[in-house]
């Protein structure tokens, strides 16, 4: 987003007079900027998230399958993983600036951190799900305890891995916007450069906001409906 | 582990669980011909579960061996072993994500049977077990407990394994299916022929089922095994008369019907019972109405005998 030759009022573009008297929400401006500002500016959000919460659930999962395995690392991982989640964003970002730049890198291992911390404990909590009976039944008819894991426990793990997998998509989108305090990408940063305005220019901070906000529920409802897909056995009102 | 049914010899066993001060068995030796119902009764504590589980190795042995048809337990793999044992649980343990057809078929696909072989299977268990065809489809969430009990048997009997292990299966069940599963697990055992080795704490549920009783006592000692009208015709010792109570001469009477036991020869006089009726509630009506005999008669109403309280009492000495 560098500008050759900065115009006048270089994020207005052509002003109509909604724009120019910065109503609440100009539709001329949103139609006039999505190829420019908020088009890629969403689907950074979408990038930045995507790998967050993918590398964050492959972590969180190796971990609460380590944490299965070898039940004393349950409750160290987990103290850990909650002490991660108090840390404030913004400071960890300076926490990290030192060590990995001012780059994607550093927004992602923050990110990453995030979604790990919210997907973990479900996780964690979701392989315990398989009550003791189910297993006993399904050791005493043979299956082998590997078995047990992919047909059994993991199956059963998958409502409670859904729920985190929902709050961690929907927290990570939130937070995600704060990656513009570091670099100009996300959908935080037309709302970091509108507010960075003496006179911030409400639209961009409404359309960049609602955008994320409309990002949250999307992928919120489309997990929704695939755990209605994958977990047939809790329809029709079945408990878990 | 081949055939219908298996022996089990449990030779000098005993298991003690770390931090325990008393063994949960102490050098129980047992021999389940093949083909026994038996039932394995005590209070609780009695290490009843323990004797189930170190036969399928969910729980491994201290000292002695388990053989069954001859082969030490410790001479496969627990794997194998359990695949070849149908293992009916109280919580029953049905997986909760699989279907009732699924559930039933778990052993015949671990043992890699054809699905079209497994789906055949699945019906004729359904049939057996005296569940609809079109439950297959259903969850378990979606059946009553007396149906989900009727499910983990048919998971247990799926890939027709020669013996079978029930602990406290009807434990949960109210009095009324309970005694219907009671008389269908007798009615498998007669059609299927298994061995089976059932677990309860109820001494009723044992006399009923049982063709053989082994009485657990508090840790883990074998206080009596025999079957259910001679053991409440000898108790072995005071814990065992205490165990199976005062009136075990009227439970010995509820084992007999009229039809199975010699009668006095037809007398003629005294109200008319079917031979179906048991000799204790024979005697239940002959001091209900204070007669002082019946006529029992046969399926075609034709009288094949007399009981009187004098005979009933002379039976208890056979
Ligand atoms: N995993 C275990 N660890 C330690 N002790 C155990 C364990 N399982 C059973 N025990 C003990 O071993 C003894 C026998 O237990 P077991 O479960 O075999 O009894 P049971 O006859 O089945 O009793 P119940 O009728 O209550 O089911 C008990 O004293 C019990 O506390
Ligand atoms: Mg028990």
């Amino acid at each position: 987003m560098s500008h050759a030759s900065p115009p006048v009022i270089p994020h207005f573009g052509t002003a109509s007079d909604c724009v120019l008297a910065n109503r609440p929400f100009c539709s001329d401006w949103v139609r006039a900027h999505w190829q420019d500002t908020l088009g890629p500016a969403l689907v950074q959000h979408v990038e930045l998230t995507a790998i967050a919460v993918a590398i964050g659930f492959i972590l969180a999962g190796g971990l609460a399958l380590f944490a299965h395995r070898i039940r004393r690392a349950e409750q160290p991982i987990g103290v850990v993983a909650t002490l991660v989640y108090t840390i404030p964003s913004l400071a960890l970002f300076q926490i990290l600036v030192p060590f990995t730049g001012i780059t994607t890198t550093t927004v992602e291992i923050a990110l990453v951190g995030y979604s790990l911390v919210v997907l973990y404990p479900n996780m964690a909590a979701g392989l315990n799900h398989a009550p003791a009976d189910v297993v006993e039944a399904a050791r005493g008819m043979g299956l082998t305890e590997r078995q047990i894991l992919l047909r059994i426990e993991l199956p059963l793990a998958v409502p409670a891995v859904l729920s985190g997998l929902r709050l961690a998509v929907v927290s990570t989108i939130s937070i995600a916007t704060i990656a513009a305090f570091l670099m100009p990408r996300g959908l935080g940063y037309p709302i970091f450069v509108a507010l960075r305005d003496p006179a911030p220019f409400k639209t961009e901070i409404y359309a960049a906001g609602g955008l994320a906000v409309a990002l949250a529920l999307v992928c919120d409802t489309a997990l929704v409906v695939a755990s209605r897909a994958l977990v047939p056995w809790t329809r029709k009102g079945l408990a878990a | 582990m081949t055939g219908t049914a298996a022996e089990i010899v449990f030779d000098n066993v005993s298991k003690r669980y770390p931090g325990r001060s008393s063994p949960a068995l102490d050098g129980l030796s047992l021999t389940i011909p093949a083909g026994t119902f038996c039932v394995l009764v005590g209070p609780s504590g009695g290490g009843k579960t323990t004797a189930l589980k170190l036969i399928n190795r969910l729980i491994s042995l201290d000292e002695g061996d388990i053989r069954i048809d001859g082969t030490s337990i410790l001479d496969l793999s627990p794997v194998a072993l359990r695949r070849g044992i149908g293992y009916v649980i109280q919580q029953i343990g049905l997986f909760p994500h699989h279907t009732v057809g699924e559930n039933i078929g778990t052993v015949p696909k671990l043992l890699g049977w054809p699905a079209a072989r497994i789906r055949e299977r699945t019906e004729e268990l359904l049939t057996i077990v005296g569940l609809d065809r079109a439950d297959a489809t259903r969850y378990p969430q979606e059946l009553s407990g007396g149906q989900r009990q009727r499910v983990g048997l048919a998971r247990a009997l799926a890939a027709d394994p020669p013996l079978l292990l029930m602990d406290e299966p009807f434990g949960a069940l109210d009095p009324i299916t309970r005694a219907r599963q009671q008389d269908e697990i007798r009615r498998l055992h007669r059609e299927v022929g298994k061995t089976i080795v059932f677990v309860t704490h109820d001494i009723d549920e044992a006399i009923q089922l049982g063709d053989r009783i082994a009485i657990l006592g508090e840790g883990g000692r074998l206080a009596q095994y025999d079957t259910p009208d001679a053991i409440l015709a000898d108790p072995a010792d005071p814990f065992v008369a205490a165990f199976i109570g005062e009136d075990r001469a009227l439970r010995r009477l509820a084992l007999r019907r009229l039809g199975d036991v010699p009668l006095l020869p037809f007398a003629g006089g005294g109200p008319s019972v079917g031979s179906a009726l048991t000799v204790r509630n024979a005697v239940s009506l002959l001091l209900e109405g204070g007669f002082d005999r019946l006529t029992v008669t046969g399926d075609a109403g034709t009288p094949i005998g007399t009981i009187t309280l004098a005979h009933a009492t002379s039976l208890l000495q056979s």
